[in-house]
């Protein structure tokens, strides 16, 4: 394939894992702005959401779109159920120490992801996608007949793959509904801004705490089980999204849901196409490097909360 | 009576005592965690005395341990320099990190640690062809000897690991009741107080860095010669959760619970892979416990409650 | 002959965006004096001493402390010429213990010459009468006790000025006039800097009272005058 197509094949590519980063991100970047806190386990939840996918989809006989309805509802309800479960009991408890609820998080993390190789196991499975259908995309060229389309051999993309770039845009303009115009928003966004004052209006804090770490598993979870048809559930599969989902928080700004967005869409597409056209391990050295950059030199991220 | 000192050394003799007690398994098991419980303890330097908290130890374990490695591999040194160059290449990472992640504070701090610590493994792993990636490389028996002292046997392994061990503690144990360790501890307790105190708080908290980072560099270099093996696994996450989990567990800010909270977690995790593939879920289970209700760890409930003047 | 000058400030100014909550202070501090720091809340008295001591930077002036400028001088490096600071909040090393403490700060000026580090502890803390709790962890002593430590690690510091945020803040009666007792005893050997609103405390201590009122100095002067001052009297009570 030439250069240009094979550029769009990697944009595309890069799309979808940019859609998925995004609702991860967010759930990361959602429980970072108001709790302040920083979740090492979000990885986990989002390996759970596969592999609970993998599970109903087994579960429900019937066909793959049945199924797949079905997880993609239940799935991150549970997902989010089970971290609000576990912010009451643990997070709370440590009273929401910077310090502390990274250790906790980081046995958590351990915690969900042996449990998950004790039950589910180390092997690799796949979920079959709800539709499938192959697209060919055209490209343009000034040939010699004038302008010129046609359908390069290799250059398509899959209905199920548009439909991932889809969902991700309408749960973000979802998110951005609540956060911005319904009394949950407000609520979110008061919390975030003064939780003392917020309790002594009656917010009860604690309480929405447990819903917003819930929220922010629910959006990781969300977003595996949109990519499972295309990737395998494995029980080690949240490593990469924790490490991507990190820098892309930090690099958008802790705190800041649309800088949050705009990194994803940056680094998820640069990520594929560095992928493509040179190494993976190459691509996530310059992602991690670019996130200590920015730590030191802009702390506040792109679009960061002006705060110290 | 100098009663920490009597304390210490009378743990040291009683390593050597164990020695010739203990069944030939134990030996290898026991070096493994005295060489560890360096590593731990060069951590709980900058962790447990002075009061930050990196996510990225695991690249100065591996500047040792490759530092080391790569000297007897690719430039055909004996152990002995090629130890030397593994300590030195860790003090020198440690100084560059530590000139850059001090531009930082808090959760950056701990971000920048482990993503500088990330970026140290992916480099492993690119430069395949030195490294041989996350394969790794064996250090051959024939080459792990000095002078006439073989130290892949288990007798002169075990006690090779005791003196570095040894050392170390002492050097730590003085560390902490110097004047500078004083003012480290001070840096943990109330920093902006100490600055107003006239101590230069930047200088302090950049040579505990280079401290821990040359000590946990030192171990992984005593890690690769004593057992033979160096591969890229030593400088993934989990190897700088380790010392943060033994640290915690034994009793951060106290001399000898770096080494009781790798002894514990050596001998849990030996018991419980025994009986299950997930033994690591015992890690995360005893994180959790103790950050939640045992901060202060095994030792630092012993000071509290009846050895007031552990140090 | 003129007193000399400990401390000189010459148009200091400090702006948080769009407010300034100091505008060009000049302020002359004799050597030997002990001065008091008056104003009503939000006077900018905090944050002009914060600026003397390092912990804020200025935007613009200049500091000189015996006759150098120190204005660029970092926090730490202004306290090792002789500058010793008590906050406003207790600001103490709370799970050490009271001598701990006091070495700590015995220590930053003795360095590494610690022979005699034990015996000037030891002395700061009976000078505030302390010697007793020397053991006592200082997060469990009481409030009272805890502005004493603190005034007990500046004296470990023996700095050629001492200053004092709100020193009696939140103290008893009797503790009062137990520190005015020491603050006299130590004014022998060291110039005083105090920011004080307990205006007893102000007249009976202070040789002159300096008087801040919406970051500018409004008056200065002996006590005696300062009380007779419309000036002062109007930003007390306002309007």
């Amino acid at each position: 394939m030439e250069f240009g197509p094979h550029l769009m094949l990697a944009m595309l590519e890069g799309l979808v894992q940019a859609s998925v980063l995004t609702l991860t991100a967010l759930g990361l970047s959602l429980v970072f702005g108001v709790m302040r806190v920083v979740n090492v386990a979000h990885g986990e939840f989002f390996m759970l959401g596969a592999v609970l996918a993998w599970w109903v989809t087994s579960m429900i006989g019937g066909s793959a779109m049945f199924g797949f309805a079905i997880a993609i509802i239940v799935v991150p309800l549970l997902v989010g159920l089970l971290a609000a479960i576990a912010d009451w009991l643990i997070l709370r408890r440590v009273e929401y120490d910077p310090e502390r609820t990274i250790v906790a998080t980081i046995g958590l993390l351990y915690i969900i992801q042996q449990v998950t190789l004790m039950t589910y196991g180390p092997d690799a499975h796949p979920v079959p996608p709800p539709f499938n259908t192959r697209l060919s995309l055209p490209w343009f060229e000034f040939g010699a007949n004038g302008f010129e389309i046609y359908f390069p051999w290799g250059l398509s993309t899959t209905s199920y793959k548009l439909f991932v770039i889809g969902a991700a845009i309408i749960t973000c303009l979802g998110l951005w509904f609540i956060m911005s115009r319904s009394k949950l928003g407000l609520i979110l966004r008061a919390t975030q801004l003064d939780s003392e004052t917020a309790q002594a209006f009656g917010i009860p804090v604690e309480r929405v705490y447990a819903l917003v770490f819930g929220m922010g598993a629910a959006l990781a979870a969300l977003g595996a089980v949109l990519v499972v048809p295309i990737q395998q559930a494995h029980y080690l599969m949240g490593a990469d999204p924790l490490l991507l989902s990190f820098i892309v928080v930090i690099i958008g700004g802790l705190g800041s849901l649309r800088g949050t967005v705009v990194a994803a869409i940056l680094i998820g597409m640069s990520d594929g196409v560095i992928s493509v056209f040179f190494s993976p391990t190459l691509a996530k050295i310059l992602a991690t490097l670019l996130v200590v950059m920015v730590l030191i030199y802009r702390p506040n991220g792109l679009f960061g909360a002006r705060t110290t | 009576m100098n009663k920490p000192l009597v304390l210490h050394l009378g743990l040291i003799a009683l390593l050597i005592v164990l020695q010739f007690v203990l069944p030939v398994y134990h030996h290898g098991v026991l070096a493994r965690v005295l060489v560890m419980a360096t590593y731990a303890m060069g951590y709980n330097i900058l962790f447990g005395y002075t009061g930050l908290l990196s996510l990225g130890h695991a690249m100065f374990f591996a500047a040792g341990l490759y530092g080391m490695g790569l000297s007897v591999q690719h430039l055909g040194l004996s152990v002995g320099p090629a130890f030397l160059i593994g300590i030195l290449a860790s003090a020198l990472l440690s100084l560059a990190v530590g000139l850059l992640a001090l531009r930082t504070i808090g959760v950056a701090f701990m971000i920048v640690t482990l993503m500088f610590s990330q970026t140290i493994f992916l480099t492993i792993l690119y430069f395949n062809s030195i490294t041989r990636g996350d394969e790794g490389f064996v250090i051959q028996q024939s080459v792990r000897q000095i002078g006439r002292l073989d130290l892949s046997d288990p007798s002169t392994r075990y006690f090779s690991a005791l003196a570095l061990f040894a050392i170390v503690l002492l050097a730590v144990l003085w560390l902490v009741r110097s004047p500078t360790g004083r003012v480290l501890i001070a840096i943990r307790e109330n920093e902006p107080r100490a600055k107003m105190l006239g101590y230069d708080t930047w200088r302090y908290k950049l040579a505990a860095i280079v401290m821990s980072g040359t000590v946990a560099g030192t171990a992984g270099a005593a890690y690769g010669v004593l057992f033979g093996y160096v591969g890229a696994s030593f400088a993934q996450v989990p190897y700088s959760i380790f010392p943060l989990l033994w640290v915690l567990l034994g009793g951060a800010g106290t001399v000898m619970g770096p080494l009781v909270g790798t002894l514990f977690m050596f001998y849990l995790i030996d018991l419980s892979s025994a009986v299950t593939d997930a033994y690591m879920l015992v890690v995360g289970v005893v994180l959790v416990l103790l950050t939640m209700f045992a901060r202060n760890g095994l030792m630092g409930v012993v000071r509290e409650r009846w050895l007031k003047w552990l140090p | 002959m003129a007193a000399v000058n400990l401390l000189s400030t010459r148009a200091i100014c400090k702006e948080y965006g769009g407010l300034k909550a100091v505008q060009n202070v000049d302020f002359d501090l004799p050597k030997g004096e002990v001065r008091a720091l008056i104003g009503p809340n939000g006077a900018g008295k905090t944050t002009f001493v914060s600026m003397l001591c390092g912990r804020i930077s200025v935007s613009s002036g200049v500091i000189e402390f015996e006759g150098r400028d120190v204005t660029a001088l970092p926090a730490h490096k202004r306290i090792s010429l002789g500058i010793a600071y008590t906050f406003q909040i207790t600001s103490i090393f709370n799970n050490l213990t009271a001598y701990e403490n006091v070495a700590i700060a015995v220590q930053g000026r003795l360095g590494n010459a610690t022979n005699t580090l034990d015996a000037q502890t030891i002395n700061a803390l009976t000078r505030v009468g302390l010697e007793s709790r020397s053991d006592q962890t200082a997060g469990d002593l009481a409030y009272g006790h805890q502005r004493l430590l603190e005034i007990a690690m500046g004296l470990g510091q023996k700095p050629k000025l001492l200053i004092l945020d709100e020193p009696t803040q939140g103290l008893s009666d009797s503790e009062i006039n137990e520190f005015k007792a020491l603050i006299r005893d130590i004014s022998k050997e060291t110039t005083i800097l105090l920011i004080e609103h307990n205006i007893d405390v102000v007249m009976s201590l202070a040789d002159r009272i300096t008087v801040l009122n919406f970051g500018e100095i409004i008056a200065e002067g002996t006590p005696d005058e300062i009380h007779t001052n419309a000036k002062v009297q109007l930003a007390y009570l306002g309007g």
